[in-house]
C-alpha cells in the first residue's frame, strides 16, 4: 500500500465539504434553537420585532404551560397578599393569578403511558413473530411478511372511522388500553421487520449447540437468542417509542378527554389574544427533548430503523 | 448459572424423550409465536379496512347512528371520481409530492456526497442534521406557524435579512400563493436528512477498488461520478423516494397544523380533504369510498415502483 491513495479526498475538498455541511447544519438547527429559546422568553419578548436573540430569560412560558390563570379586577389584585412562591410571582407580573393546574401534565403522562405500553407490547409480540420468521419454516412466510408491511401503507383516516365505531362498541374509545392496542398494531410491522433482521444476524449454531445440550426451543430462545438480540431489541424499542410518542392523527381523531396524548394538546395552548408562544415553545421543548436524546443514543441504528431494516450499515 | 430441579431433571432425561415430552414441535412454536401478531393486525387493521369497504357502498353517517342505512352501490365512487374537487386535490398532492421529493433528493444527495469526504467531525454533524426528522410532525407544524408569522416570525425576518424584502410584506400562510410552498419548505427541512442518510449508506457501499480501477484507466472525476457513483447509489435513492412518496401521500399531521388545507383550498391535500369529509362533514359512506380510492392509488403506484426498483437492482 502506498501512502497516497487515489480514493482519499484531498485536504482542500475536505475543508470545503466541511464548511458547506456546517452551514447546512446551522440553518437546519436554527428553528430548533428558536423553539428552545422562545420557551425562555417573556410574552412581549417572544413577539417583538425584530426577533430577539438576546433577552432576559424568564420561566413565564413554563409556568403558563402548567397552570391556568385568570385576570381579576384592579382593587382585588391590589388586595392580594404578597405572592408566596416564585411561580406566583411570575404570574402576578402579567396582572393575573393562578386559577389551577393546566392539563399538560396529564397529557404528558398519557403520552408516557401509551408510548411505553405500546412499545412493550410491540416488542413482546414482534420478538416472538420475528424469531419464528427467522428460524422456522412458516407457511406462506413471504406473503405474511409482506402483509405485515403493507398494513403500514394504509392512511390512518381510512381505518379511523371503523376503529372509532368498533371501539365505541367495545368500550375502548378514549381509553389508554385502546390507544395502546392501536399503536401496537401500527408499530408491529416495524418491530417484526427490524427484529427479524437483527435475529437473522445471530448465528444459528449458538442455538443448535444449546439444543444439543438439552435445552428446549423455548429455553434456547430465552437464554441464547434474547441476550444476543438485546441491542437490536433496544433500538427497535426506541423506534416504536418515538413513533407512538409523535403520533397525531389517531390521537386527535379517537381521543378527547381521558386518553389524549400531548401532540394534540400543545397546539391548543392559547393565551390572551392568540397563542401563548412561550408556553407552546415550553411544551414543545419538553416534548421534543426526549426524542432528541434518544436520536443521539440511537445514531448507529438510525438508518436501519427508518428503512424497516432494508438498508443496513 | 442457577441449577434448578428442572435443570437437573433435564440433564437426567434422555434427549429424544425430553424433546417429545417437554418441548412443543417447531411447527407449533412457529404458529404460537406468529399468531398473536397476525391476530392483532387482523383485528385492528384488516377488519376495519373491510368495514371501510362495506361502508363505502352505503350512505351511512357516523354522527347519526339512528338513521336507516341505505345500500347505494357504486354511487359514492361515481360521485368522487366525477367531482372536480378530487382532481384539484390530487393536483395539490402531486405538486407537494413532486417538489418535496425533488428538493429532498437534490439536497439530500449533495449533503451525503459532501459528508462522504470523511472530514473530521462528520459523525457528529450527521447526528445533528438528522434531528428534525425524528420530531413530532404535529408539534413541528404548529411551531412553524410561529416562524412564518409575517411581522415577528423568524423565517420572514431571515428572508428580510438575506434579500431585503420587508418581513411584513409577505405572509407564507396567508393569501398570495405562498402557502403551498410553506408546506414544501417544512417537509424538506424535516425529511432531507432521511434521504441523506440513505444516500450516505449507498455511497459507503461502493468499494474503493472500483474508483482505483477507474483512476488507472484515467477516467476523469466527472466521468467517475456519472458512471460509478450515480448508478451505484441509484437503488438506495429510489428506496428513499419510495418511502417519502408513501409517507407524503398520506401526509396529514404537519400540514393540518400548519395550514389546515387553507387558505381556501390552496393546500388541501387529498388526505386532509378526506379528514374533512369523514370527521367534519360526517359523510361516512362517501369518505370511506374516498379512503379506498386513495389506498388503492398508493398501493398501485407503490407496486409499480417496486417493480422498477427491482429492475434497477438487478442491473
Amino acid at each position: 500500500m502506498s501512502a497516497y491513495s487515489v480514493t482519499e479526498p484531498s485536504r482542500a475538498s475536505k475543508s470545503i465539504a466541511a464548511v458547506l455541511v456546517v452551514v447546512y447544519a446551522i440553518i437546519t438547527l436554527l428553528p430548533l434553537l428558536w423553539i428552545i429559546s422562545t420557551g425562555f422568553k417573556s410574552g412581549p419578548d417572544s413577539i417583538s420585532y425584530p426577533p430577539r436573540v438576546l433577552f432576559e430569560p424568564s420561566l413565564e412560558g413554563y409556568v403558563n404551560l402548567f397552570t391556568t390563570r385568570t385576570r381579576i379586577g384592579a382593587e382585588q389584585f391590589a388586595a392580594l397578599p404578597p405572592p408566596e412562591t416564585w411561580y406566583d410571582k411570575i404570574v402576578r407580573q402579567s396582572g393575573t393569578v393562578i386559577a389551577g393546574q393546566s392539563r399538560f401534565g396529564e397529557r404528558f403522562m398519557n403520552s408516557v403511558i401509551i408510548g411505553f405500553g405500546s412499545t412493550a407490547l410491540s416488542i413482546f409480540l414482534g420478538t416472538l413473530a420475528a424469531y419464528a420468521f427467522s428460524r422456522f419454516k412458516v407457511p406462506l412466510k413471504d406473503d405474511l411478511l409482506f402483509f405485515i408491511l403493507s398494513t403500514r401503507m394504509m392512511p390512518p383516516i381510512a381505518v379511523a372511522i371503523p376503529i372509532y365505531l368498533m371501539y365505541r362498541e367495545l368500550g375502548l374509545s378514549d381509553t389508554h388500553l385502546g390507544m395502546i392496542l392501536l399503536y401496537t398494531a401500527v408499530n408491529i410491522s416495524l418491530a417484526v421487520w427490524l427484529l427479524k433482521g437483527f435475529i437473522d444476524e445471530i448465528p444459528r449454531e449458538y442455538e443448535e449447540a444449546a439444543l444439543i445440550d438439552g435445552y428446549t426451543r423455548f429455553q434456547a430462545f430465552r437464554k441464547v437468542v434474547l441476550p444476543q438480540a438485546a441491542t437490536g431489541i433496544a433500538s427497535t424499542a426506541i423506534f416504536c417509542l418515538i413513533f407512538a410518542w409523535n403520533e397525531y392523527a389517531f390521537a386527535v381523531l379517537l381521543t378527547s378527554g381521558n386518553a389524549q396524548t400531548a401532540p394534540p394538546f400543545i397546539p391548543t395552548i392559547i393565551g390572551v389574544g392568540g397563542q401563548d408562544w412561550p408556553a407552546v415553545a415550553a411544551g414543545a421543548t419538553l416534548f421534543l427533548l426526549p426524542v432528541m436524546i434518544f436520536t443521539i443514543l440511537l445514531r448507529k441504528h438510525l438508518l436501519r430503523g427508518i428503512t424497516f431494516g432494508a438498508v443496513r450499515k | 448459572m442457577t441449577d434448578t430441579p428442572i435443570d437437573r431433571m433435564t440433564r437426567a432425561t434422555p434427549r429424544s424423550v425430553a424433546r417429545r415430552v417437554r418441548g412443543l414441535s417447531d411447527r407449533a412454536i412457529a404458529w404460537l409465536f406468529v399468531a398473536p401478531t397476525i391476530f392483532l393486525l387482523l383485528a385492528i387493521n384488516i377488519f376495519p379496512l373491510i368495514w371501510t369497504v362495506r361502508l363505502s357502498f352505503t350512505n351511512f353517517a357516523a354522527n347519526r347512528p339512528g338513521r336507516e342505512v341505505e345500500w347505494v352501490g357504486l354511487r359514492n365512487y361515481e360521485r368522487i371520481l366525477t367531482s372536480d374537487g378530487i382532481w384539484s386535490n390530487m393536483q395539490t398532492t402531486a405538486h407537494f409530492l413532486i417538489w418535496t421529493i425533488t428538493l429532498q433528493v437534490v439536497i439530500g444527495f449533495t449533503l451525503a456526497w459532501l459528508i462522504n469526504r470523511k472530514f473530521k467531525g462528520n459523525d457528529l454533524l450527521t447526528t445533528l442534521i438528522v434531528l428534525p426528522m425524528m420530531l413530532s410532525p404535529a408539534v413541528v407544524g404548529n411551531f412553524w406557524t410561529f416562524l412564518y408569522q409575517p411581522q415577528i416570525g423568524l423565517f420572514n425576518y431571515m428572508v428580510e435579512l438575506l434579500t431585503g424584502t420587508p418581513a411584513s410584506s409577505f405572509s407564507m400562510l396567508g393569501a398570495g400563493g405562498l402557502a403551498k410552498w410553506s408546506i414544501i419548505i417544512v417537509d424538506t427541512w424535516m425529511w432531507t436528512p432521511f434521504v441523506m442518510l440513505i444516500c450516505l449508506a449507498g455511497l459507503r457501499s461502493i468499494p474503493d477498488y472500483i474508483y482505483e480501477a477507474a483512476e488507472v484507466d484515467r477516467a476523469s472525476k466527472w466521468r467517475q461520478f456519472w458512471t460509478i457513483t450515480v448508478p451505484m447509489v441509484l437503488p438506495f435513492l429510489m428506496l428513499a423516494v419510495l418511502f417519502r412518496g408513501i409517507e407524503n401521500f398520506k401526509m396529514f399531521d404537519m400540514v393540518v397544523l400548519l395550514t389546515g388545507g387553507g387558505p381556501g383550498n390552496e393546500t388541501l391535500l387529498a388526505s386532509i380533504d378526506l379528514k374533512r369529509e369523514a370527521f367534519e362533514k360526517w359523510r361516512t359512506g362517501y369518505s370511506s369510498a374516498y379512503a379506498i380510492i386513495l389506498f388503492v392509488t398508493v398501493f398501485g403506484l407503490a407496486s409499480i415502483y417496486v417493480k422498477a426498483l427491482n429492475k434497477v437492482k438487478e442491473r
